[in-house]
């Protein structure tokens, strides 16, 4: 277990570094990120700069919802390594919580559809694409790689949709 | 002396600069804010704060009294039990619209109680034109009875008028 770094700790915002190295240090880190992520409370997501390693490594896995959210994918456990986000299709508004910002959430609006490329353990580089719920968790956690917190993209609390004054 | 948390209150006509210079009298005597919500209300402003202070009821009202009457505010201070870090989360989200009349909230919330909903958060509106308005009303709330039970209730209410419409919130936590 690794201890999260909560904000306002300064470190969650800055950026981390492309891994250069796929060796077994990387999996046994890979190991315990994983471990801290399924340790914390309906976590379904972690970054590597959460726990305080400033390298761009993402673990998704939703498999514990209780119930799949509507139009969400789902692509099992998902571990992301210097994952670009290549293409963006729809905005969706959603609630998002973070272990780094413990007893707050807040809505967030994000991409409904999404294409990424990541390298896995190995370093060989894969195509990915993820909806709904799924590919929100993505968004969220590869903000982190670039310092960014859902703190940064909050939309108001009381409504989904953008009033227009004129008609 | 020990500090307590009070809810303060002010309700009046709006203008611009009202939270500024009330929040300013409240740092200015010692105060610490926790959770607030404003909102303008048909042309009012009310807003209702947390206000943690190391003092009476008496001593606080007096910090703002001065603020609130030159702006024009009614001013209303209870001490409070409660605290910061007790949030409770959503798992449902209803809206609710339809041709205005008397007692959509009563009915809606009604139905809704009678089948578990735990309201968080309500915020209505009145849109429309004044001939036709239209009633606008938004619940988070937590389902404690299952979501199911929360639609049936909404399928009898839309059989009166209104629309209604149920949406889980998943909350993401990453």
């Amino acid at each position: 277990m690794l201890d999260i770094l909560k904000y306002p700790d300064e470190r969650l915002k800055q950026a981390s570094q492309p891994v250069t190295v796929f060796d077994d240090a990387l999996r046994t880190f890979v190991a315990d990120l994983e471990e801290t992520m399924r340790a914390g409370p309906g976590g379904v997501g972690i970054a590597a700069p959460q726990v305080g390693r400033f390298e761009r490594i993402v673990i998704v896995d939703i498999s514990a919802l209780r119930k799949l959210p509507k139009g969400s994918s789902h692509s099992g456990r998902l571990l992301l390594i210097n994952p670009e986000i290549t293409e963006w299709e729809g905005m969706v508004m959603g609630r998002e919580g973070c272990m780094s910002v413990p007893d707050y959430t807040g809505n967030v609006i994000r991409a409904e559809k999404i294409r990424f490329t990541a390298c896995d353990e190995s370093g060989t580089q894969r195509e990915y694409e993820c909806t709904g719920f799924e590919a929100r968790a993505v968004q969220h956690e590869v903000d982190h790689l670039d310092g960014l917190l859902f703190l940064d993209r909050l939309v108001s609390r009381r409504s989904d949709l953008f009033r227009r004054k004129v008609y | 002396m020990n500090e307590h948390w009070y809810m303060l209150t002010l309700v009046g006509r709006d203008r611009p600069g009202i939270v500024a210079r009330v929040t300013h009298a409240l740092f200015e005597g010692g105060c610490h804010l926790g959770e607030t919500s404003m909102m303008r209300l048909g042309g009012n402003f009310t807003i209702m704060m947390m206000v943690r202070f190391a003092g009476t009821t008496h001593a606080l009202e007096q910090l703002v009294a001065g603020e609130a009457e030159s702006l024009g505010l009614r001013l209303h201070v209870d001490r409070v039990e409660g605290g910061l870090h007790r949030h409770l989360e959503p798992d449902v989200r209803i809206t609710v619209y339809g041709a205005d009349r008397a007692g959509i909230v009563a009915q809606v919330t009604g139905a809704l109680a009678e089948a578990g909903l735990d309201i968080l958060d309500l915020i209505s509106d009145v849109g429309g034109t004044e001939e036709a308005p239209i009633y606008i009303l938004h619940i988070e709330g937590r389902a404690l009875e299952g979501i199911p039970a929360l639609e049936s209730a909404l399928e009898i209410v839309k059989g009166k008028g209104v629309e209604a419409r149920l949406t889980p919130v998943d909350i993401m936590v990453g």
